[in-house]
């Protein structure tokens, strides 16, 4: 594909005309339906294919960078780009929903056109996240990622599923509006709404703290970060499994990436002065939500737990590095940090998809969730329990995998900017592999528990074809992490570089 | 010689009657009506007033559009009045509660 | 050479993914075919390289194959160090396994997933061979981990069963609580070393000699301390001391061949290894060796007396394993790792045909394990019986036998030591060998000899095991009557280990072993005049007399200390509390967190909370609302009232 492309908005608007597309085709013939969006979701992996092949990992400027005026009379651009940081999480949204769209093959009876138009749909907005450069385009996809969740949750959830909704939705806008607020000022002292031009923006400490509290809202909100992380599991545990997979993976990872895209660049001051804070957040999640998930009963809302406690590793990594720069006795640490929390997103991406996915399978034969309602799942399904123990070890970050490969390098920087945050932070490899094995344990393994997983048959081809994909992508991630780092290494130097610099 | 005090006394006189009609009656819609229509009546005495010794006609024609917008009001609130008499069967004023959270 | 090693390497690997992903494809036969053929390449290879380094004086190798990764100025690598150290780990652990996969083959024969379990050990083959030929840290926690997996895939192979899963889990976390402690040490080198390279490590460890650390507070401590303690704690959890030692006799509940091969020979003594591969930094901590001496000390002792109580016949060797490993971790804390590692590799051979000879007699009795229901199994089973005899005899340390050389050397080389703690745990050694001594022919007479099987059927149905099942025996038995005779030498006292392992000469206490050492003979006729072979021969003779001699007296004895037979029975209640604090412990608080942390405080207050406050506000507020008009209308003129007093007053 040449380079002249506009491959961004390929990636956008392809599959959001064709979830248009796919929804107009109506549910009259399923089956065309579900091809259409198969289709629809492989070509646009492929288009987003070439921002790899094409992407230069020397240089940390924006790449396959659009530009067109959009609303002039505010000076708001469609203004699109990738660097280093973002380029993998497209990659990562575009490969993931293609296992959510195939996943839902036969599970989705109920309306499968409406359900398929509106995963292609989220994923273009996604995309449309992770790629925008302008603030005001950017909002606008942040937003309307919502919408599709939304109705995803609140159509095909599970009973309590308008609880849950209500409960996603304000929590998350609670957040965005602030940052709406916070962006909106930006925009009044700097005259436009170029993301990279509020990099460069002066701004006074008390405008920071402010603007970084906005943003932290926003942000935090969506990783989600302790305190404000109990959507999370009630929105997982009612969603279906697609859903779940689609906000495990790629949604909480918009929220990661509003980290280093906004509160570092923006605000290095405020980040430096209450780096204390999220530090001690990221900890509380690691150790505190490992210990909740210990006791889980519901398999979904387990994992969701897990899912909070593996993302405040990204946290820590990110924010630990204003103290080990701080740190006149300490060389290096800081790339490591904010490129472990990065690897950390990506691999989570795979291993919380494919625990989902994992646990959709059994939803699908026995229609529950609960962890007593099984035992013995291998007697019956032995393949299935080889995937399910493969990425249970991954989730407890066994070397070779990639669950590994970040939550190393988080803990080898963070042991450099304290012991003790080393030491939280390691705990997660024992009561990591504590609640996810203890769960193996009492669904994999034992002898036949009831006569509902007696009857369970083994995974179909389909099946093993997502999981498949996702253990390969596990196996070498967590083998030969060296692409993806070098990647996003000219661009986390860059980062870290205007970071150092005082805007005071 | 009436003096404007005497003229703006009545006018004052009835709008308080119009007003405490409005809120010490609660028994009949059409009462409240014609409070509506006396407080009327009490501004236009003021415009008259006025209009008498200020030299300045302009008054006295407010007064005509007044009393012509207060006769298509009144005729328009009697065709609700009609209207709710039919559908509830009364116009006490202590049953019409519909707008109470 | 690079091809060589590599091949050693996937050979394993590449059976193991045969043997397990077309295991419906290749049958059964196929399976253990392609385990055993790629662990046999890789034995007969490093046996090669073996041979290289012993005669064709090859030198070390090291080099990375691939970067893992690069960020922040370290290179994360994955290469090979092969030195002496490695080919003498790698020729064990290929060997070991090779006779384990044969066994497997009689052992396993009626057994479901006999494809996965052998995909399971050619797996394990890979991953300890990863761990042993690592040149750096990474690929050492790589290794390390692997293994653990296996092991815990392995420790719960018989899946239906719910002491097996719980004793898999069990494993995996204690070994976890281990690799906490190693991951911080590893974090530790990369800060102030700033690689993971074992070579850059060790050459820039003695300029860090005096580096401190802030651990706690501002009180500065000595960072080689602070990173060999770290790194030891995960040798604890896979090397099993004391207090981590909780799981390795639980894991027993693994089929007999991996307890052999993994919870004897090979695995548990990654520890060692470790330890000893760091010797350049253990060397620069004495606070970090008498650590690891009181813990390995402690753990020989005290573990091999819970092995003079238990009646499963694997688990007397279980604890026997323990034993003998703080036997070894002992010597590394008195700077004598020659010695460990020697140990090491005599234990490696006679342990793991001690657990092949006890699987043997399981087949026989119909996998009752219980060693009051054996008796005179020799009759009927005399390879096993003699076997088992010179594998003893070896554990014991009976003069000429493998183990006589390898524990004389570490007891004499803690004896010699000055190092803090080195009188505590000389005398714990010592006395470990009356202990070493009763349990294992306790064990040996109650199954071998004695009154037949009390059970009638069994005793019509125990007859030898297959050729596949012997011949592993025979020949695990010949390395463990001679490897030590044979080896001594130059393991020891030779210059097989200069240049790899670092002793300073002021730790040197096997240096002052070698001072009186005159060939093999002289070490065999020094050795009976001391202390150690008479308290191995007084316990054996106590073995044989109480359970030969006078059956009665053991329950006379047993009545006799009541107190202290509880104490050993119950393992000194380590599981008891361990499940109190631990695993009662931490689902109280995650009930703790998850009900008032999550549920109440923050979902209930303040999410929930908020919806309540704006809900309760609410109703309040719409009272005002009466739905009346003349409400609204005296309203309206307040209002009114109000905003032109304040414009008049204004």
């Amino acid at each position: 594909m040449s380079a002249d492309w506009p491959i961004l908005s390929l990636t956008i608007w392809l599959p959001i005309i064709g979830g248009m597309l796919v929804l107009a085709g109506g549910d009259k013939a399923p089956n065309i339906t579900r091809w259409l969006a198969v289709l629809v979701s492989v070509a646009t992996f492929l288009v987003s294919l070439s921002l790899w092949s094409g992407f230069d990992p020397s240089t940390a400027q924006m790449q396959f960078v659009e530009r067109a005026p959009w609303i002039e009379m505010f000076r708001i651009e469609y203004y699109l780009g990738v660097d280093g940081i973002s380029m993998p999480l497209i990659l990562l949204t575009t490969f993931i929903t293609i296992l959510v769209i195939i996943a839902g093959w036969e599970v989705i009876q109920f309306k499968p056109s409406q359900y398929m138009a509106a995963f292609l749909v989220m994923e273009g907005v996604m995309v449309g996240v992770f790629s925008a450069l302008d603030a005001m385009l950017f909002y606008v996809f942040w937003e309307a990622m919502l919408i599709p969740m939304f109705l995803i949750i609140g159509i095909w959830g599970g009973p309590n599923r308008v609880y849950a909704t209500i409960k996603f939705f304000l929590y998350t806008f609670l957040g965005s509006v602030f940052m709406l607020v916070a962006l909106i000022y930006m925009y009044f002292k700097s005259g436009n709404m170029e993301i990279l031009g509020f990099h460069g923006l002066k701004l006074d400490l008390t405008e920071q703290v402010l603007i970084f509290i906005a943003f932290l809202l926003a942000f935090a909100v969506k990783v989600p970060m302790w305190p404000v992380h109990t959507w999370l599991p009630d929105a997982h545990v009612e969603a279906p499994t697609g859903g779940s997979v689609i906000l495990a993976a790629i949604m909480l990872k918009i929220g990661g990436y509003g980290f280093l895209r906004f509160s570092l660049p923006i605000t290095p001051d405020a980040s430096n002065e209450l780096d204390g804070m999220i530090i001690a957040m990221s900890l509380i999640a690691v150790v505190y939500i490992g210990f909740v998930a210990l006791v889980q009963q519901d398999m979904k809302k387990l994992i969701a737990y897990s899912s909070i406690a593996h993302m405040g590793f990204v946290t820590l990594g990110f924010f630990i590095v204003f103290i080990i720069m701080g740190r006149a006795d300490v060389t290096g640490g800081a790339v490591l940090g904010i490129e472990g929390g990065m690897v950390q997103m990506i691999s989570h991406g795979f291993i919380s998809a494919a625990m989902f996915l994992c646990v959709g399978v059994l939803y699908d034969r026995v229609h529950s969730r609960m962890i007593k309602d099984y035992g013995g799942v291998v007697n019956t399904m032995p393949w299935f329990a080889a995937f399910m123990v493969f990425f249970a070890m991954s989730n407890a970050g066994l070397p070779g995998t990639s669950g590994f490969v970040g939550e190393f390098m988080v803990i080898l920087a963070s042991f450099r900017a304290d012991f003790w945050f080393a030491f939280l932070a390691a705990t997660t490899l024992i009561v990591g592999a504590a609640y996810t094995l203890w769960m193996v344990k009492r669904v994999v393994f034992g002898d036949v528990a009831n006569h509902h997983v007696a009857e369970l048959e083994d995974i179909t081809k389909r099946e093993v074809l997502v999981l498949g994909s996702l253990a390969v992508a596990v196996l070498v991630l967590g083998l030969w992490p060296a692409p993806l780092v070098e990647v996003m290494d000219a661009t986390v130097r860059n980062l870290l570089a205007h970071v150092a610099v005082s805007k005071l | 010689m009436i003096a404007l005090s005497d003229y703006l006394m009545v006018g004052a006189i009835l709008f308080s009657l119009s007003v405490a009609g409005i809120f010490l009656n609660r028994k009949n819609l059409l009462i409240l009506l014609m409070c509506v229509e006396l407080m009327l009546l009490a501004v236009n005495m003021n415009f008259i007033a006025f209009s008498h010794f200020n030299g300045d006609l302009a008054g006295q024609i407010f007064v005509f559009f007044i009393l012509t917008v207060a006769a298509a009001e009144a005729a328009i609130g009697l065709a609700i009045l009609v209207v709710l008499f039919r559908n509830r069967r009364t116009i006490d004023v202590e049953e019409l509660d519909t707008l109470k959270g | 050479m690079e091809h060589i090693y590599l091949a050693i390497v996937l050979a394993p690997l590449l059976g193991a993914i045969v043997a397990g992903l077309f295991r419906n494809q290749i049958g059964r036969t196929g399976a253990h075919w392609a385990a055993i053929l790629g662990v046999a390449a890789s034995c007969l290879l490093s046996l090669y390289v073996l041979k290289l380094f012993i005669y064709d004086g090859e030198q070390l190798y090291n080099k990375a194959l691939y970067t893992w990764m690069v960020s922040d100025g370290i290179r994360f690598e994955v290469g090979f160090l092969i030195d002496k150290l490695t080919v003498m780990m790698m020729s064990v652990v290929t060997f070991v396994s090779l006779m384990v996969h044969i066994y497997t083959i009689g052992y396993m024969a009626h057994e479901e997933g006999y494809q996965r379990f052998f995909s399971y050990i050619a797996l394990f083959t890979f991953a300890m061979l990863m761990l042993v030929m690592s040149n750096n840290f990474l690929q050492l926690f790589f290794g390390w981990e692997a293994v653990g997996l296996v092991s815990y895939l392995l420790i719960g192979f018989y899946f239906k069963r719910e002491s097996a899963i719980f004793a898999n889990l069990k494993a995996f976390l204690v070994n976890r609580v281990g690799d906490f402690g190693f991951i911080l040490g590893i974090a530790a080198i990369a800060m102030f070393f700033n690689s993971l390279d074992y070579a850059e490590v060790f050459g820039k460890a003695p300029e860090l000699k005096d580096a401190t650390i802030q651990v706690w507070g501002s009180t500065p401590w000595s960072l080689m301390t602070v990173v060999c303690i770290l790194l030891f704690i995960g040798a604890m959890g896979k090397s099993a001391q004391v207090p981590l030692h909780v799981w390795l006799p639980d894991s027993m509940e693994g089929p007999t061949p991996i307890s052999a091969l993994i919870h004897a020979a090979t695995m548990v003594t990654a520890g060692i290894f470790m330890v000893a591969r760091m010797s350049p930094l253990y060397e620069l901590s004495e606070t970090a060796l008498s650590f690891v001496l009181i813990i390995g000390a402690t753990t020989a002792f005290f573990t091999g007396l819970i092995g003079i109580v238990q009646n499963d016949i694997k688990r007397v060797v279980a604890y026997s394993t323990l034993s003998q490993l703080g036997y070894m971790i002992a010597a590394l804390g008195v700077s004598a790792y020659a010695a460990g590692l020697f140990h090491l590799m005599t234990h490696a051979f006679f342990k793991a045909l001690l657990f092949l000879a006890a699987g043997s007699v399981i087949m026989g009795m119909h996998h009752d394990q219980d060693i009051r229901n054996m008796g005179g199994v020799r009759k009927y089973m005399p390879i096993t019986w003699i076997t088992a005899l010179l594998g003893s005899l070896a554990l014991i340390g009976f003069p000429g036998f493998s183990g006589f050389f390898s524990k004389d050397a570490i007891i004499g080389a803690i004896h010699h030591s000055d190092i803090f703690g080195a009188g505590y745990a000389s005398v714990l050694v010592t006395a470990g060998v009356f202990v070493t001594a009763l349990y294992s022919f306790r064990m040996f007479f109650l199954v071998f000899h004695g009154e037949g099987p009390r059970d009638d059927h069994a005793k019509h149905h125990l007859h030898e095991s297959p050729w596949v099942v012997t011949l592993p025996l025979i020949l695990l038995a010949i390395p463990s009557v001679v490897i030590g005779w044979m080896t001594i030498q130059p393991m020891l006292f030779g210059d097989w280990f200069t240049g790899v392992l670092t002793v300073l000469p002021e730790h040197d206490a096997l240096g002052e072993v070698g001072k009186h050492y005159h060939g093999q003979i002289g070490f065999i006729e020094h050795g009976m005049l001391e202390l150690p072979f008479w308290l191995a021969m007084g316990g054996l003779f106590v073995a044989w007399f109480i359970y030969m001699k006078k059956p009665a007296l053991a329950l006379e004895i047993r009545t006799r200390f009541d107190w202290f037979y509880h104490v050993l029975d119950m393992k000194y209640w380590f599981d008891e509390v361990y499940q109190i604090i631990f695993a009662k412990g931490s689902r109280a608080l995650g009930g703790f967190l998850s009900e008032v942390g999550d549920r109440f405080l923050i979902d209930g207050l303040i999410v929930n909370g908020s919806a309540k406050v704006v809900d309760s506000v609410a109703h309040r507020v719409r009272r005002l609302q009466t739905g009346y008009l003349y409400h609204y209308a005296i309203a309206m003129i307040l209002g009114l009232l109000l905003l032109l007093s304040i414009f008049v007053v204004a």
